[in-house]
């Protein structure tokens, strides 16, 4: 154990980043409640007009129901095909297999500029008009990653004896998954497909080069933010966002907890762009 | 009328450059007779507060169409977006004239039929059939809206009240100064030159030659030190002045207008050097898929009562002559504040944004062009 | 895929019957591994996914030796390497990139001191339940708006904002940082802080204890621990973590648009710009180069170390 002091040190750093991370995200909070709509400190009152603003704007609702779609499609890409390339590597001995691992990086190692541009480039190139299906694709890029990262951590902790003994126990290929692959992946994949989810969800610089006409959350709340006109509009919503997000952020905690699998999830958030 | 002249020179000359079909298009052939049916949707590539709520919510509670509107901070984003997957993306563009023609000779927009527009006989002459958007008799969309670009100054913070431009180039205020990033600002330094520098010769600050390029840009160099920020959106200029960062600045109205509203001491006006400025114009892209949309919306944005109402939010000038009377009502005394059924002495006075090309009307063909223009900004910025 | 596979993972078959052997290789194979055929059916769309994601890299810098026509702005395909001489000749884009990586480096920097005191009194010394609290606090702000976080730093930081009004408040003089380089160093910091602090707390949180226990009978005191045991084995958390940090930092554009000054371009505004405003992809192109050459070069080290294991 380090010694007390040590301890004290660590603990007072600590405390100072956390309030470096929150104390920003407390202050979203209380812009969001501004009374002026152009933002000064300290706010001339408090009301509450922005979150009926949001509520009722039908450009708020649309550009959060493109968001939802456009993460809901790319993270159920990321879980099938990032699973799979997982096991293909976990699993298998093939030829370039070094390559394709290096080259899976890529999408999280490259700068969100050059993926959305290269994107960009190819979807001009081929004819293919920017839509919620090219939001998608650039999103899935990186989400396929982070997925594909969480499995196959989780792949190599796990003996691949396991398998064997299901395979001795009789169990045949539908068994084994049920029983055995599932219940070790299950957690990776909810955290691997959360953090695809938020990271799809909150995606500017790919999507500015991907998406068309239709704006997604975070192109409306940059329009918003480049108008200057409504910007507690934009705390409102950012607020909306913290509180909703607390939910699933603390599941994902409680799930990967309860399978005492924490550390396990820290390092499978840790695959993150 | 100098401007006009150069301006049909410059038609001309684009239009042997890229040898336009003119005649197969001046025949009107294809030009919709009436509007049809609402296709539900209208994608816009707009000014930031051209698309605001006020005028948009009823529009789409009359007509059903729903309008997606993306902003653009300059002429160059306007053109790039208008482009952007084959054209078809947006189905408008609020263009200003140094990007119209470019759209027009891009053959990225399409003629329009201005009969279907009953507000338009009431719009003032010089706006009709402007050089801009109407080439050879065919109009390339409806104009919109115009005005100049204004000195703001803190009038707490700058005192004596500035009368000139040289505010923004003077060490006075040092760090306090913002500018629009754009490299089109280029002629508001050449603008500015042409009266204080004489020698130079500088007629029009859109045509300038090597030697007046580089003293305008010697003067932006030597402006950058002063410089807080180049602000690329409007809301960052007036983040700079609502919080003390910035105190004097080039700026559109719009930024005054909103400043005000939020009680922070500023003032706008039109230095004695005069000013560089826009006249808009709503035009239909080539690949509309919402021309109906796209005619509802020209209809909607060209009566009275919401030309008044941008007017008034941007701080601008409607070409309709018949909003005149509703800003007055709206805003006691509007109407003269912003020139509105302006003369045709005050209009040419303003010194509108057209782009730059090597061949400026002086048979030398040896004007700086607009790549040369955005490449000396980039690197200016640094 | 399946023509590669191992054949020490099929059965064994005689020799000089290659092509029966190989069936009946395969066929042991899947009657071993059944699920491998749903993964053979993936195949096709993952290699279809990886062919889109490659041809577009390719794709983009075949583009950066083209070039557009300045007045039309249309891509002209005449091979030359005038981007790249424009590049190089021009001391505007050095200063550019140099900053980029300058300040990226900064921001790694800064964010891998933050992170490691945290990871580790939250790997080795808190409780569970504080270990919880520590994760929803490192996680939370990953989950609210990239944009929204960036903008109330430029509120921060105003010349009348919130961290003057605390400073006037403690007797303390104005700070000018709002719409300098330090802003945009400090904002990175902020915003990337997270991706940081997870892979070295993963890295941490893997070191047994005995490893510690076994240094201290060996009698090393705790900075010797710390600096023969503890870091080397979390380095890899620490090089995961930064590329993180460093490739977001490259890529960027928003916030120095948003709370850079003067001279704050990144390469990140130059492309987007060279995109998004003149529509000069071939010159973006040339310049997104330099982030891939510097992330390569960045990897290629990152493997050496063992990163790699730690993302």
């Amino acid at each position: 154990m380090e010694r007390r002091g040590t301890r004290w040190a660590l603990g007072g750093w600590t405390t100072l980043v956390v309030l470096f991370l929150w104390a920003p995200l407390a202050l979203i909070m209380v812009y969001a409640f501004n009374k002026s709509n152009v933002q000064s400190w300290p706010i001339p009152g408090f009301t509450t007009h922005w979150f009926h603003v949001a509520w009722q704007a039908s450009e708020v609702r649309s550009a959060v129901w493109l968001s939802v779609q456009a993460a809901l499609l790319a993270t159920s890409i990321a879980i099938v095909l990032g699973s799979a390339a997982a096991f293909a590597i976990a699993r298998f001995r093939f030829f370039g297999r070094e390559a394709v691992s290096f080259l899976l990086l890529l999408p999280i190692a490259l700068p969100g500029i050059v993926t959305g541009m290269a994107l960009n480039s190819f979807f001009t190139f081929s004819h293919i008009v920017p839509s919620l299906t090219t939001i998608v694709i650039g999103h899935s890029t990186f989400c396929v990653v982070i997925v594909y990262n969480n499995v196959l951590a989780r792949l190599r902790r796990s003996s691949p004896s396991l398998l064997e003994a299901s395979a001795d126990l009789g169990a045949d290929g539908w068994h084994t998954f049920r029983f055995v692959i599932w219940p070790v992946l299950s957690t990776a994949l909810v955290a691997g497909g959360l953090l695809a989810f938020a990271l799809s969800f909150d995606e500017v610089v790919v999507t500015f080069f991907t998406a068309g006409a239709q704006n997604t959350l975070p192109l409306l709340i940059f329009g918003y933010i480049r108008l200057g006109q409504q910007l507690p509009v934009v705390n409102a919503i950012a607020f909306a966002m913290i509180v909703l997000t607390v939910i699933p952020v603390a599941l994902a905690q409680r799930l990967m907890r309860d399978t005492g699998v924490l550390r396990r999830g820290a390092s499978a958030l840790a695959a993150t762009k | 009328m100098i401007r006009i002249r150069r301006a049909h020179v410059l038609a001309a000359a684009l239009a042997v450059a890229l040898c336009v079909p003119a005649a197969g298009i001046s025949s009107g052939n294809g030009l919709p007779t009436s509007i049809g049916k609402g296709e539900g949707q209208l994608n816009l590539v707009a000014w930031e507060g051209y698309t605001q709520p006020q005028w948009v919510t009823p529009f789409t509670k009359a007509t059903g169409c729903k309008v997606n509107a993306k902003y653009a901070g300059s002429s160059d984003e306007m053109v790039t977006l208008m482009r952007q997957g084959g054209g078809s993306q947006y189905d408008m563009v609020s263009a200003s004239g140094d990007a119209s023609l470019r759209l027009i000779y891009g053959k990225d927009v399409q003629p329009i039929n201005v009969n279907l527009i009953p507000d338009y006989k009431n719009f003032i002459p010089a706006l009709k059939s402007p050089p801009h958007n109407t080439i050879k008799g065919v109009h390339y969309g409806l104009s919109l809206q115009w005005g100049p670009n204004t000195l703001l100054y803190n009038t707490q913070k700058v005192k004596p009240a500035p009368t000139s431009w040289s505010v923004i180039y003077s060490k006075k205020y040092k760090g306090k100064v913002t500018v629009p990033d754009n490299p089109i600002q280029i002629a508001d330094a050449a603008l500015y030159l042409s009266k204080t520098k004489t020698s130079l010769g500088i007629t029009d600050p859109y045509e300038l030659d090597q030697t007046q390029f580089n003293a305008a840009i010697a003067l932006l160099k030597a402006q950058k030190p002063l410089i807080k920020k180049y602000w690329g959106l409007a809301s960052d200029e007036i983040d700079l002045f609502k919080n003390g960062d910035a105190v004097v600045g080039a700026a559109w109205p719009y930024q005054t207008n909103t400043l005000i509203a939020a009680k922070v001491p500023v003032k706008d006006l039109i230095p004695k050097e005069g000013a560089t400025g826009w006249a808009d114009t709503w035009m239909l892209s080539s690949h509309a898929k919402h021309p109906n949309c796209a005619y509802m919306w020209m209809k909607w944005v060209s009566t009275p009562k919401v030309q008044a109402e941008q007017a008034l939010f941007f701080g601008e000038t409607p070409a309709n002559t018949k909003a005149c009377a509703v800003m007055n009502k709206l805003s006691p005394g509007s109407a003269a504040q912003y020139h509105c059924g302006a003369s045709a002495a005050y209009f040419n006075s303003i010194k509108f944004w057209k782009t730059p090309i090597a061949d400026c009307g002086n048979g030398k063909k040896d004007c700086m062009d607009y790549t040369q223009w955005q490449q000396a900004w980039t690197q200016l910025k640094g | 895929m399946a023509a590669s596979l191992d054949p020490a993972e099929g059965l064994t078959a005689r020799p000089g019957r290659p092509l029966r052997a190989a069936r009946l290789r395969l066929s042991g194979f899947f009657w071993r591994h059944r699920w491998a055929k749903g993964l053979l059916l993936l195949a096709p769309p993952l290699l279809a996914f990886g062919l889109v994601y490659l041809s577009s890299l390719v794709a983009l810098f075949i583009s950066a030796f083209w070039t557009v026509n300045p007045f039309t702005t249309d891509i002209e395909h005449i091979w030359n390497l005038g981007n790249f001489r424009t590049l190089i000749d021009s001391s505007a884009y050095r200063t550019i990139a140099l900053r980029t990586i300058g300040i990226a480096s900064a921001v790694t920097l800064t964010d891998a001191v933050l992170a490691f005191p945290f990871a580790y009194f939250m790997a080795r010394v808190a409780s569970a339940r504080g270990r919880t609290f520590l994760f929803v606090a490192v996680l939370l702000p990953l989950w609210s708006s990239y944009l929204v976080r960036v903008y109330i730093w430029r509120l921060i930081l105003d010349q009348d904002g919130v961290l003057n009004w605390m400073l006037n408040k403690l007797g303390l003089p104005d700070q000018h940082l709002a719409y300098t380089n330090y802003a945009v160093w400090l904002i990175f910091s902020y915003v990337w802080l997270p991706f940081m602090i997870l892979p070295v707390y993963g890295a941490l949180e893997r070191i047994p204890h005995s490893f510690i226990e076994a240094s201290r009978d060996l009698g090393a005191g705790g900075f010797a621990t710390f600096r023969r045991v503890v870091l080397p084995l979390a380095l890899p958390g620490v090089i995961a973590g930064s590329i993180f940090t460093f490739s977001l930092t490259l890529g960027d554009y928003v916030t120095p648009l948003l709370a850079g000054g003067a001279s704050s371009q990144f390469i990140g505004n130059v492309v987007y710009s060279s995109v998004g405003i003149s529509n000069d992809v071939p010159f973006a192109a040339a310049f997104a180069t330099v982030p891939l050459l510097v992330m390569a070069l960045y990897l290629t080290i990152a493997r050496r170390l063992g990163a790699f294991e730690a993302m």
